[in-house]
């Protein structure tokens, strides 16, 4: 397996001079081989995970989760609709689901309005959109691994021992 | 008449020395405060697993607060039996061949006071950890070290044990992987030593509380090999494997007879050990394996960064199969072991302990432990290189 890959998926948040480090191998390694999964569309990118409930990284604070139905294609099935859904810049994620509902929608914005507006005029105005159910997000406790609040208690752990 | 209080101190302990490691943690302990990377624990960074940490809620939740059977829970005893015969090829009997102690520390005490009489000689391969012969000591036996060498990976060879054999010795002691060292042997040096412990009669006491932490090959138990599970008492536990050092939970497998002797001892003086950690213990048997393997390829990693690095800088170091310890040559900086830890952590806040602290064969020799994230790691092997440039020599 690609090293890199392998320090990305459970590395940690390793820069990329640490990676080389870790690796045994030189940065310039790293840029290529991460050049080469983005190429290959494996690497899309990073994102940070940040803490919303701060004044400073709540920029785009409300979140919510859709539940959508919509009508499958001869041909297609889902994909079209889904792909469509997927590009409005709201959508952080898009998923097609087994059970009561075909899409389950990740969207955020800046206001309650705004996520309302999207859903109302845009999401649910696409042709082939049978229902939407959305749930706004309350609290995060735990997002993408990373434990909101306040984690694990400080290591207690001590500086030498037998 | 004196009024020392000292006068009631038993002789043995008082001629017993203190832990070298232990001058070292108030060494380092004055340096609170500052930035200090600690190389020098003897424990995983993780914290036990959530499911298992949970487990011992639930366990407290459904009010198991009460004593158990000195031999410990018997779905616990059930569920190493299964685990032992899986990993290690030992069957053991639930029922009388497993006892499950409060840490592989307390089944070490069990096993001497219930096998060493006064004057009996251990063996025992060195570099060590720091309580065999302090415990064999304390039960007024007689401890022969047994050296192992750098130019053999610190692996015990037959060698060096037929070597150090003295007549009246009843007992080897191994510890593979080892702390400090790493080192572990492969199964023909391990048939060579069983071959040569059944001609002795030596009664084995096999403290592997490292083996899932091997990283090349596959860990083989003496007590898997012929003829070796009747002389030999097994020795496990769950802190490292499963990052569980503050549960204090263990165990020693063995022959019904020795397991009852061990008993005999435990029930009068530490009667069970926990029932919290029991059912711990019980739910990372049952669950806890893809734990063991993520930690187990993080330590892998990690090793190999630390290990590469040693080299670089100039401190020469075998790779050690196991553990998460790396066991560097440091004489390459013209200071002794001491020297070189006392000045690293002066200098630059990085804590090694000395090699001496593990028995006099370390000499020149510091432990620098890698259970710790690799940003750190990372930075503690900057700073040694740049104590190591500034040394004359």
């Amino acid at each position: 397996m690609n090293p890199v890959l392998k320090l990305l998926i459970d590395g940690g948040s390793l820069t990329t001079g640490q990676m080389a480090q870790v690796a045994g191998i030189a940065e310039s390694e790293v840029q290529q081989h991460l050049e080469q999964l983005k190429k290959d569309r494996i690497f899309l990118g990073w994102r940070p995970v940040l803490d919303l409930s701060h004044e400073a990284a709540a920029a785009a604070a409300v979140r919510a989760v859709i539940e959508v139905k919509i009508t499958p294609e001869r041909g297609g099935g889902f994909n079209r609709l889904a792909e469509r859904i997927s590009r409005f810049d709201e959508v952080e994620s898009c998923y097609l689901m087994s059970g009561g509902y075909d899409l389950l929608v990740f969207v955020k914005g800046t206001s309650l309005q705004k996520v309302a507006g999207f859903v109302s005029e845009k999401l649910s105005t696409i042709e082939g959109v049978l229902s939407t159910s959305t749930h706004f997000m309350l609290r995060c406790y735990k997002d993408q691994g990373f434990l909101l609040d306040h984690g694990e208690a400080p290591s207690a752990r001590l500086n030498v021992a037998p | 008449m004196s009024d020392d209080p000292k006068r009631w101190v038993a002789g043995h302990v008082a001629t017993l020395p203190k832990s070298g490691i232990r001058d070292f943690f108030e060494l380092v302990a004055k340096m609170k405060g500052q930035d200090v990377i600690s190389l020098g624990v003897g424990e995983p960074d993780f914290v036990t697993p959530w499911h298992i940490r949970e487990a011992a809620i639930f366990a407290l939740e459904r009010g198991k607060t009460y004593y158990t059977s000195n031999l410990g829970l018997i779905e616990l005893r059930r569920a190493i039996e299964t685990y032992v015969a899986e990993h290690f090829g030992v069957s053991y009997r639930p029922e009388d061949e497993i006892i499950v102690t409060v840490g592989v520390s307390e089944a070490l005490d069990l096993a001497f006071r219930a096998f060493c009489n006064p004057g009996d000689k251990v063996l025992y391969h060195q570099p060590c950890y720091v309580s065999y012969h302090p415990s064999i000591a304390l039960v007024h036996g007689q401890g022969i070290a047994v050296p192992t060498f750098a130019k053999d990976n610190f692996a015990l060879t037959a060698e060096a044990l037929r070597a150090a054999w003295q007549p009246g010795a009843k007992i080897l002691m191994l510890n593979l992987p080892c702390n400090p060292t790493g080192g572990t042997c492969s199964r023909e040096q391990l048939e060579k030593i069983a071959a040569f412990c059944r001609e002795k009669d030596l009664l084995v006491l096999s403290d592997e509380i490292y083996s899932e932490l091997t990283f090349e090959g596959v860990h083989t138990s003496i007590a898997s090999l012929p003829g070796m599970a009747e002389r030999t008492i097994f020795l496990h536990g769950f802190s490292k494997a499963f990052a569980m050092t503050g549960w204090r939970i263990g165990y020693a497998c063995g022959p019904a007879a020795l397991i009852d002797a061990m008993m005999k001892v435990h029930q009068y003086s530490m009667m069970c050990a926990s029932i919290i950690a029991q059912e711990a213990a019980l739910e990372a048997l049952t669950r806890g394996w893809d734990g063991v393997l993520k930690m187990r390829e993080q330590y892998h990693r990690r090793r190999d960064l630390v290990v590469r690095r040693f080299n670089e800088i100039g401190l020469k170091c075998h790779s050690p199969r196991g553990s998460f310890y790396a066991f560097p040559d440091v004489t390459a900086s013209g200071l002794t072991e001491k020297q070189f830890a006392v000045g690293l952590l002066e200098k630059e806040k990085v804590a090694v302990v000395p090699g001496t602290a593990f028995g006099e064969n370390g000499t020149g020799h510091v432990r620098a432990c890698f259970a710790t994230s690799y940003e750190q790691l990372i930075e503690a092997c900057d700073r040694i290189e740049r104590f190591v440039e500034a040394q004359p020599c």
